[in-house]
């Protein structure tokens, strides 16, 4: 070895070797940065990194499309959008240690350490919903917003309102936390109302706040307002009058429907439960699914002595009898294969007119014996039982009309008083606006319609008007329903008093109250049908319980409606039933 | 015997020219083209800084106030004679190890390590460490014998496995790798013989699985498997490695300007103003901006280099060539780990990274080197005067 001396030098290969590195460590960096920065055709290059910015940072945001305003006849609002903000965040950035965070809670109505708690359970997730379906005014959020804690953003969105609340949910329905129509006309005319959302390119960084707006791909096209048929100062009295009734005589349920006889259009349909779809949160599902059925539409009875003016056109119709005929009624009940039906006491020998004025069951049913099963349905399915009346609410039954063999005669006659078929509200007033429009049928609808659709005769025009002049003395003085009278209007109605029906057979102590009236009877305008189902307390006829909701909201409407009211002078019904007629109509029974 | 090898060394013809060209500036020990570089890059630093910080002016405001200080605390030290910093190196080498001592009983915690201590101002002692090993152990091994006895080179690796030992243990595994890297290159440059070399080539074979099994923290294991594989955790470690990769990319060959990097400037870039700013410059001033920055600090580096090999004393050559290995490697090691080629360690980069103690420590260095490279025409002036 070497003497060991001081070289007192760094040796000039160690100098060179540093010199070395520091060369080449250096190229192969700028290689590498070449490689990602203007090198093509590398591997993750810059073509790659590049268009991984523009994915990143240029984000595709929907412009929610404003939905529909559905609307009564008249432009009340009753289902309006307004624009609302959601919080949302993203948990990974919120600051929970925030000066303000409590506040935050405060306004989404929870308390500090149960957000607190609720971000931090998602802290790993890039979105959340700081509270499910809380929307707040967009002044109220900017508010916040404008306090800039870290990671939480508002989402503009809309809120489905609606201002008639329960007075019309059941038509109208409901959406749910999209928008997307759920029920009713929010359902069935959910592609009309929802529009097209568009779509807009944004700039946006890390935090989700937006840098710059890079301008509409395509606008939002918002959805078409609706009118409705409804008329808002109808409804709400047969609302009103409908609930008051319902909480009087302790019915499970109630219905109400108000049809314009010139143009088929519903001026109001209500029914009993309903509830405020702006408060759905308090509701119990129970509640709900009981308060959103549209019951004049969805809810089948049968339909009882309601059915009896047909009864009476079918055997006019075949021949069977005329309006000066006489039915004898003695000895007040009529026995059925092994089935006594009793009227109310012996009316003895009637006209027609008193038949449907005192709802004589022996003379209904003296009639549906002589009248072919064939042509009595027939008459009946031309005035609409048994098919879908096709208003577009969802789930609408067409009920029950059987056909009953001749020799089958308890059915039958069941039949003639209005048992073994069912109906539901709208389809009874579908049928007595055939009565009232002089047997044209017209289309049902509930939107509002300019021009009236065609209807179709499917009832001799004469013979309807007879019936319907018949029917007058319902609500008079010894009829069934003098409590269902107008002043000054002529009714042409009929009251309906059914056994329910139930498990087994008929419950002889439950009932379902109808009443169906036209008015005014000489020139037809209105039809409206009451159904309370169930009364417990105050009597349980149509004309004790269904009558006076009939007067009262028929009588509102015939004032907004401008009806020309008429002195009641001639009493052609009583006139006709006071002149009888030498042919009678015995029976074979 | 200083003053004997100085004696000699001045005898040099070659060195005599050198000497000559310099004039008033050497009176204040000023080394210009290193003060001329310094001041660019220092420059080029704030604008970045400006860019990075999201147009933050009070954040350049204080990294102006700091690299002042540096500058002076620079100037400062160049007037003093190299020798002083021989004699008194372990001063700051104790200062530095007490105070890493400090860290973990008083210590501030940032990101899971604690690396703070805070009087007045907080600062990073691991940063005065990386100055002070290479001015004990270029002190140390000059005063012993060429090369160093086996005895010296186990003092030297003493030195360096105490300061390494404790700031791996804060965790910050890049310091302690830069601390260490710093004390070899002295003991490389010393002379250190080729067994050695072997040696702890062969040990390091050994060390590394060992280390990786025994030693590493998991998020340093995630950063070194995330090299390897950034996609396979996008949210987690690999996002600062993705969304560095991906500005540097963008920014194409002649970048998109001053403030207009997308990444830095949206929040995507994590760290941008300190660790991670070359990826703001390399995305808003392309490749043609990094190798401009790259030349620069090459033209620094090589001006150290220049300075190591024409120093007038073995202390000086060994600090300063260690110097500039060190100052090599905090470039090398910061650019690696934003480009993506190396582990993700917390290395800033000099004049760009917003940080104090980096800065004024390392201007600390470039004043050492500076007295350095002065010694000689003190010398002169003396037996001149």
């Amino acid at each position: 070895m070497k003497l060991k001396q001081n070289k007192l030098t760094v040796s000039r290969w160690r100098y060179a070797l540093v010199m070395t590195a520091l060369l080449i460590l250096p190229v192969a960096l700028i290689w590498h940065i070449a490689g990602l920065q203007v090198l093509s055709d590398v591997d993750k290059g810059y073509e790659f990194l590049q268009g991984k910015v523009s994915k990143k940072m240029v984000r595709r945001e929907v412009i929610p499309a404003y939905r529909g305003v559905i609307t009564d006849r008249h432009g009340e609002p009753l289902a309006i959008s307004s624009p609302v903000v959601q919080l949302v965040a993203d948990p990974r950035l919120v600051d929970v240690n925030h000066p303000k965070f409590s506040e935050l809670a405060e306004h989404l109505s929870v308390t500090s350490a149960s957000l607190k708690k609720r971000v931090l359970r998602y802290a790993k997730r890039p979105y959340m919903v700081l509270k499910a379906r809380n929307f707040l005014p967009p002044a109220v959020a900017e508010k916040i917003l404008a306090w800039k804690i870290p990671g939480i953003y508002g989402e503009k969105t809309y809120k489905r309102f609606y201002p008639a609340a329960e007075v019309m949910s059941q038509i109208v329905g409901i959406t749910d936390d999209k928008e997307k129509g759920q029920e009713g006309i929010e359902s069935s005319y959910d592609s009309t109302l929802a529009g097209v959302p568009g779509r807009k390119k944004l700039l946006k960084d890390r935090r989700g706040n937006v840098i710059k707006d890079l301008g509409v791909e395509r606008n939002a096209k918002p959805g078409e307002a609706i009118a409705l048929s409804i008329d808002m100062r109808l409804q709400h009295k047969a609302y009103t009058e409908l609930q008051d009734a319902v909480v009087r005589h302790q019915a499970t349920s109630g219905s109400i429907v108000v049809l314009d006889v010139h143009t088929g259009e519903i001026l109001a349909m209500a029914s009993q439960p309903s509830y405020n779809p702006n408060d759905r949160k308090k509701l119990s599902s129970d509640a709900l699914n009981k308060g959103a059925r549209n019951r004049a539409v969805l809810d089948l009875f049968e339909p009882g002595s309601t059915v009896k003016p047909f009864t009476v056109l079918a055997a006019m119709e075949n021949s069977k009898i005329f309006a000066e005929s006489i039915i004898d009624t003695n000895p007040g009940y009529i026995q059925v294969d092994k089935k006594r039906i009793k009227d109310e006491r012996n009316y003895g020998e009637i006209g027609l007119a008193d038949l449907l004025k005192k709802s004589s069951n022996v003379g209904a049913i003296k009639l549906g014996l002589a009248v072919d099963p064939e042509d009595m349905h027939d008459l009946f399915s031309r005035v609409g039982f048994g098919q879908v009346v096709g208003t577009g609410v969802a789930g609408e039954s067409p009920g029950t009309l059987p056909v009953h063999k001749k020799s089958m005669r308890l059915e039958r006659a069941n039949f003639a008083i209005g048992y073994s078929l069912n109906a539901s509200a709208l389809q009874i007033a579908q049928a007595y606006a055939v009565l009232a429009s002089d047997g044209l049928k017209r289309p049902i609808t509930l939107l509002k319609t300019d021009k009236i659709l065609e209807g179709e005769q499917v009832v001799d025009a004469e013979l309807v008007a007879i019936v319907r002049q018949m029917m007058t003395g319902v609500t008079r003085k010894g009829g069934t329903a003098e409590k269902a009278a107008i002043y000054t209007y002529d009714v042409a109605g009929k009251t309906g008093t059914a056994y329910k029906n139930v498990a087994g057979g008929y419950d002889d102590k439950r009932y379902v109250a109808l009443f169906a009236g036209i008015v005014p009877a000489d020139k037809p305008r209105l039809v409206t049908v009451v159904i309370i189902n169930d009364p417990k307390v105050g009597g349980h006829t149509g004309g004790q319980v269904a009558g006076p909701v009939y007067a009262n909201v028929t009588e509102r409407a015939l004032r907004v409606l401008m009806v020309a009211p008429k002195v009641v002078v001639s009493d052609r019904a009583v006139a006709l039933s006071a002149k009888p007629s030498p042919i009678r109509f015995g029976g074979d029974i | 015997m200083m003053t004997q090898n100085d004696f000699v060394r001045q005898m040099r013809p070659g060195n005599s020219a050198f000497y000559d060209t310099r004039s008033q500036w050497n009176r204040f020990h000023c080394d210009i083209p290193m003060i001329v570089l310094l001041l660019i890059l220092s420059t080029v630093g704030l604008l970045v800084l400006f860019s990075a910080s999201g147009q933050n002016i009070s954040l350049v405001k204080s990294q102006l106030v700091r690299f002042g200080i540096g500058f002076i605390a620079m100037i400062a030290l160049a007037q003093i004679h190299p020798r002083f910093f021989e004699r008194w190196a372990f001063l700051p080498y104790l200062g530095g190890i007490l105070l890493l001592i400090m860290v973990p009983l008083f210590g501030i915690e940032k990101n899971g390590a604690q690396r703070w201590l805070s009087i007045g101002v907080q600062f990073q002692p691991s940063e005065i460490i990386k100055v002070s090993i290479p001015l004990l152990l270029a002190s140390y091994l000059a005063k012993r014998s060429f090369p160093p006895s086996f005895k010296h080179v186990f003092f030297s690796l003493l030195f360096i496995a105490i300061p390494v030992g404790l700031v791996a243990n804060q965790p910050d595994l890049g310091t302690a790798i830069l601390i260490a890297i710093a004390g070899f290159s002295v003991l490389f440059l010393s002379g250190l013989p080729g067994r050695y070399l072997i040696f702890s080539s062969l040990s390091l074979a050994v060390v590394i699985p060992m280390g990786w099994l025994y030693v590493l923290h998991d998020y340093q294991k995630q950063r070194i498997i995330t090299l390897f594989d950034p996609e396979s955790d996008k949210l987690g470690a690999a996002w600062n490695i993705i969304q560095s990769t991906v500005a540097i990319g963008s920014g194409g060959f002649n970048g998109k300007g001053w403030g207009h990097g997308t990444q830095s400037q949206l929040n995507f870039l994590p760290e941008s103003s300190t660790d991670f700013i070359i990826a703001v410059f390399a995305e808003e001033f392309g490749l043609f901006g990094v190798l401009l920055l790259v030349a620069l600090y090459f033209a620094l580096i090589a001006r150290c280099l220049l300075i190591s090999v024409r120093a007038q004393s073995m202390f000086g050559m060994l600090f300063a060539g260690s110097y500039t290995v060190l100052f090599f490697v905090y470039i090398f090691v910061n650019m690696g780990m934003v480009s993506g080629i190396l582990p993700v360690v917390g290395v800033p980069l000099p004049f760009m990274s917003f940080g104090g103690t980096s800065v004024v420590t390392l201007m600390c260095g470039f004043g050492i080197l500076m007295a350095i490279s002065t010694e000689k025409n003190d010398m002169e002036k003396k037996r001149g005067g």
